[in-house]
């Protein structure tokens, strides 16, 4: 399956045949305190500065979250979109669980839209489901409902084919649901990441769909979680993951995409490893030992 | 030193260090030579998950590894529980916690729980996506000391002043500290949503639970008459 989202001018290809697709997750003022202040404030310069430097560092796509405790969340996220789009030129991911912050973002925004995101939750899919078809976006779906988090794999894939189903009987077509089969911390439970791995492998299996998920939640409570985060993505792309919310900035993070590209068969002739190994030459980045 | 006093350190050291064969060993070791179980859990096991806090909250100690010492903990606390059963204790307060509706999130709360538990609190944990009515009925049935809400979206935290008002509409308001805490609270959104403390992690929220009911002082004598609904619940989840 292909999922295609737009921006003004740029179009990203997401399936299991093109490069993965990093979505940047840092215009989100959750623990971001100087952000969380300046976005309240009206002040953009971070959230544009942000936009451009993920853009940069290889984000193809960018997150976009207004959630400031407090504030009038969908006058902040258009404000936010809108700042955004000034400055780079990239489909964006409507990250809001606030129905009404949807409802003002969709419209001004020029381009097919992610939006970020629905559970299984009836009431919850009733109304965002048709929000997206009515502005022609692609949706991310949960794989979690009012009960929690199974960690059952074939539940996960159950509640997954639910979302798949409703988004169909709204019109909306089935690859247009990219489906976040929920990474968890292993430091709470050592089995979490086989978990998702497993509930990964039967959704590409079964339903086809493309999946993304937060990259960075996996390494919750432990130290060095760059590594963790890096070394995490190459299995689940081997396990279907074909984009993820994840932070292009850190260059663990970063290398471990374009090393898997080349690794998974989607970086023809190692242009774009060689390409990045150049850059950082010129920037005059020591060398690394051949 | 006397054996006693190397068991009590031994059993110190091992279950900061999650090692739970050993904790179980010594403890059987201990009561063999017939030292006090209140002793053990009050001079070894509970000082040692204290520490874990301690090390968690600066940073030197990660998630597992509060897990795992809270996992050792509990083999002793197997043995120790039909023996302290007999003395009748009683723990130091009851909490009631959850994770607010619309919200699934529990791996913070859960940490909460484990210190909670560790320092002599009987929790009742209403687990995730709580109703602001199960909240109250919580509260009307237990009579908590505390009671607790997290949340770990933004989306999400204006739940706290719903599940205030609800207490306030049900008269309960006044009989229970309310006490928040998540990834996005702060201590201002905390004081605007009605709630008496906010904690930024599982460490600082216990010592503030243990402020609230007065354990500090209260320790000694209450060492007399702990902890077996504790252990009961502690029990229960290992």
């Amino acid at each position: 399956m292909q999922t295609v989202l737009r921006s003004r001018s740029a179009e990203v290809v997401v399936s299991p045949e093109h490069p993965f697709v990093m979505i940047g997750e840092r215009i989100n003022p959750t623990g971001r305190k100087v952000l969380a202040a300046e976005m309240t404030a009206g002040r953009m310069d971070r959230v544009r500065a942000d936009a451009i430097a993920q853009v940069r560092s290889g984000a193809r796509m960018l997150d976009v979250n207004a959630g400031v405790p407090g504030v009038d969340e969908p006058a902040l996220l258009v404000a936010a979109i809108r700042a955004v789009t000034e400055v780079v030129d990239v489909p964006l991911c409507i990250d809001s669980s606030v129905v009404e912050a949807l409802e003002a973002a969709l419209p001004i925004y020029e381009g097919k839209a992610l939006v970020n995101s629905v559970t299984a939750e009836d009431e919850r899919l009733d109304r965002i489901l048709p929000l997206v078809r009515k502005h022609g976006a692609a949706v991310i779906g949960m794989a979690n409902d009012e009960t929690g988090i199974t960690m059952v794999p074939e539940e996960r894939l159950a509640i997954a084919r639910k979302i798949v189903e409703r988004a169909v009987f709204y019109g909306i077509p089935a690859e247009d649901v990219v489906i976040d089969p929920i990474a968890m911390t292993v430091a709470a439970d050592p089995q979490a990441g086989v978990i998702t791995l497993r509930t990964m492998e039967l959704i590409r299996d079964q339903l086809g769909n493309n999946m993304t998920c937060g990259a960075s939640n996996v390494s919750f409570g432990l130290p060095e979680r760059h590594l963790l985060n890096a070394a995490w993505l190459p299995v689940a792309m081997r396990a279907g993951l074909t984009c993820a919310i994840t932070n292009p900035l850190i260059e663990e993070v970063r290398q471990s995409v374009l090393a898997s590209n080349l690794l998974l068969g989607h970086d023809e002739y190692a242009t774009a490893w060689i390409a990045d190994y150049r850059e950082r030459q010129r920037r005059g980045q020591p060398a690394p030992v051949t | 030193m006397s054996r006693e006093e190397e068991i009590r350190q031994e059993l110190f050291d091992h279950t900061l260090n999650g090692h739970a064969p050993e904790v179980r060993k010594l403890t059987e070791e201990a009561l063999a030579l017939k030292m006090d179980p209140m002793d053990i859990l009050f001079k070894a096991l509970i000082p040692s998950l204290e520490e874990v806090g301690r090390r968690f909250e600066k940073g030197d100690f990660f998630v597992p590894e509060m897990l795992i010492a809270a996992r050792a903990m509990q083999g002793a606390l197997v043995l120790l529980r039909p023996l302290i059963a007999e003395t009748g204790a009683k723990p130091i307060g009851k909490y009631v916690i959850g994770t607010v509706k619309g919200d699934i999130h529990d791996i913070g709360k859960n940490l909460v729980i484990i210190m909670l538990e560790g320092a002599g609190f009987e929790v009742v944990d209403l687990g995730v996506n709580a109703a602001p009515e199960k909240f109250v009925e919580a509260v009307r049935t237990h009579q908590p000391h505390i009671v607790g809400f997290s949340a770990f979206l933004t989306t999400t935290m204006p739940m706290f002043k719903v599940n205030i008002e609800a207490l306030q509409k049900a008269g309960l308001r006044e009989q229970v500290v309310v006490m928040v805490g998540g990834a996005p609270v702060t201590e201002d959104y905390a004081r605007l949503a009605g709630a008496d403390r906010y904690a930024p992690d599982a460490s600082m929220a216990t010592r503030m639970a243990k402020e609230i009911v007065g354990a500090a002082q209260a320790r000694e004598s209450a060492a007399l008459t702990q902890a077996v609904e504790l252990i009961d619940q502690t029990l229960k989840k290992g």
